[in-house]
């Protein structure tokens, strides 16, 4: 044991160069991530793989009167980076967090001065970082293959897509709140990911949708996001209405999340 | 001063009491075992401890801090090893120790930790991979990585062979040579007589005796028994007359004596006097585990 008293002097001259606690979890949890490749695999594979779908459809590239004469292709956009934000925060990350409560990592956190609040902490920076590499790719895909202009309104594009983040975090950490075990809370996630999915727009364009589901479209997360995002692209900024619905789910979800989760 | 001050704790589970009023104190450099059977209270306290949980009523201070007010502080002094605790099934071994080291203001090197462990030629093996045994010592290089002045150790060998278990016994008594105060909950009577300065004994949420593990055997068995062979000419009145000797039993060739602490020094005499050999003799005093059946009317798990 001598060995350890002598050692930790030394370890504690090495401590003033050390990164911080969370930036070691930020790095730990990229790292785990990876190793899973569920969220990467998914969260870029399949919104890649939709774009190239959606791109070889040809009607998708006509300027379309109900969109003021862009072509659709500008909502199928934002709705690819939506889709793989939702399965990176909704289904992956709930599903990691709730097997770490399941599996105690989380306890044994809180009795590190780290705490288990920076383990969310590194987890959520960690999905943004993915969700923004993501949506990085396939704008540029969308720019050289299919002519999809960039987001000019670049600062509104990324808190559009900040607050989407929160969104999708807040109503995942709520679904891992509600659910026991992991297997429910995939469950429920996919629940919530489908009705999300169709209200964004996926299988019908907004604009193409009744004027009743065009509303509660826009009432939803993902549906306000879309068409916050599409506007973007064209170099506007986003309305106030769409991005203060978004803010109101992110705080929302967040703040029940924050009085319904659990621990262990 | 004492290290820990746990005072008139209590904790109830809805209507279920886990916790019912329980003190006790720790001095610096202690092995203090809490004993006692599967759901007798025992996690809960320590959870009190660690600031895992709120206790309904009653303090704890941990090197004066409170585990909740000073949570922050507490954390880097405190070493903790969970009951059932795991680590993400693809973090290497190295990366989870790097990872925690990382924490604490002061860590210890964790590569002379593990050495000490048997861990060093798992370094580079994710968690999912160690077996059992393997992780239990990983839980604890992790718990003593901060070089805490106290560890709180939780159920520390269950799932560990008879071999690493003694090993890591040894491990434990180096640590606290080097003043770190342990408490060690437990539920296996041979590690607390072996390991532990004192032991408290809960039951249904209370404790019911906290003594030196050789106090506690002795405080339900004031005496000692003998058992040795003699030969068939040998009569038993010869030492039920004296003193020391409250009964004396001949069945066959045994002979069965007990009596009071001065017993095998006056029976010996006696035997040696009337030059008799008394064959296999041996002599029996109460364990822990018999006062621990005394006390809590229930059998404790000896092999876990």
């Amino acid at each position: 044991m001598s060995a350890i008293t002598t050692a930790s002097s030394t370890a504690s001259t090495r401590a003033a160069r050390r990164p911080s606690p969370l930036v070691r979890l930020v790095l730990t949890e990229a790292k785990l991530s990876l190793r899973e490749w569920i969220a990467p695999v998914w969260g870029i594979g399949l919104p890649l793989i939709l774009l190239v779908v959606f791109g070889s459809i040809g009607a998708l590239h006509q300027p379309t009167a109900s969109l003021g004469g862009r072509p659709l292709m500008y909502l199928y956009v934002p709705v690819v980076i939506l889709m793989g934000a939702a399965l990176i925060c909704l289904v992956a990350s709930t599903g990691t967090l709730t097997a770490y409560r399941e599996r105690g990592v989380l306890r044994r956190f809180g009795t590190t001065p780290a705490g288990a609040t920076r383990l969310l902490a590194a987890e959520l920076i960690v999905n943004l970082a993915m969700v923004l590499i993501m949506a990085a790719v396939i704008v540029v895909i969308a720019r050289l293959k299919y002519s999809v202009p960039l987001p000019t309104q670049f600062a509104g594009f990324i808190l559009t897509l900040l607050l989407a983040v929160m969104a999708l975090m807040g109503i995942g950490l709520c679904i891992a709140s509600v659910a026991k075990t992991s297997r429910v809370v995939q469950g429920l996630g996919a629940l919530c990911f489908y009705p999300m999915m169709f209200f964004s727009g996926l299988w019908l364009p907004i604009p193409q949708m009744s004027p009743a589901l065009q509303h509660i479209s826009h009432a939803t997360p993902l549906g306000a996001a879309v068409t916050a995002m599409a506007d973007t692209l064209g170099g506007t900024f986003p309305p106030l209405l769409y991005l203060g619905i978004l803010v109101g789910w992110a705080v929302a979800t967040c703040l029940l999340a924050r009085r319904l989760f659990r621990w262990e | 001063m004492s290290v820990i001050e746990v005072e008139h704790l209590s904790k109830a589970y809805g209507s279920t009491v886990a916790v019912d009023d329980i003190s006790f104190c720790v001095q610096e450099g202690e092995i203090f075992g809490i004993l006692g059977p599967n759901g007798a209270g025992k996690t809960t306290t320590v959870e009190c401890m660690e600031g895992l949980r709120a206790q309904d009523s009653g303090s704890v201070r941990i090197l004066a801090l409170d585990p909740h007010a000073d949570r922050d502080e507490l954390t880097q002094v405190l070493g903790v090893q969970l009951q059932e605790s795991a680590l993400p099934d693809k973090l290497y071994v190295s990366e989870a120790l790097d990872l925690y080291s990382s924490f604490y203001r002061d860590p210890a090197d964790w590569r002379a930790l593990v050495k000490t462990l048997g861990l060093d030629a798992k370094t580079g093996t994710m968690f999912k991979k160690l077996s059992g045994g393997q992780k239990q010592r990983l839980s604890i290089a992790l718990a003593l990585v901060g070089n805490p002045k106290v560890a709180v150790l939780d159920e520390l060998t269950t799932g560990l062979d008879p071999e690493a278990r003694r090993d890591t016994w040894d491990l434990i008594s180096g640590i606290r040579d080097r003043g770190v105060t342990i408490v060690l909950v437990t539920h296996f009577m041979e590690e607390a007589e072996h390991l532990c300065d004192r032991v408290a004994l809960v039951d249904s949420g209370r404790i019911v005796a906290l003594d030196t593990p050789a106090a506690l055997a002795e405080s339900i068995h004031a005496g000692m028994t003998l058992r040795f062979l003699a030969p068939a000419t040998f009569d038993p009145a010869l030492l039920s007359a004296l003193p020391d000797v409250t009964s004396v039993v001949r069945r066959g060739d045994t002979v069965t004596v007990t009596g009071n602490g001065n017993v095998l020094a006056a029976v010996t005499t006696v035997l040696a006097r009337h030059e008799i050999e008394p064959r296999q003799l041996r002599v029996e005093q109460a364990t822990l585990e018999d006062a621990f059946l005394a006390l809590t009317g229930r059998h404790g798990n000896k092999e876990g």
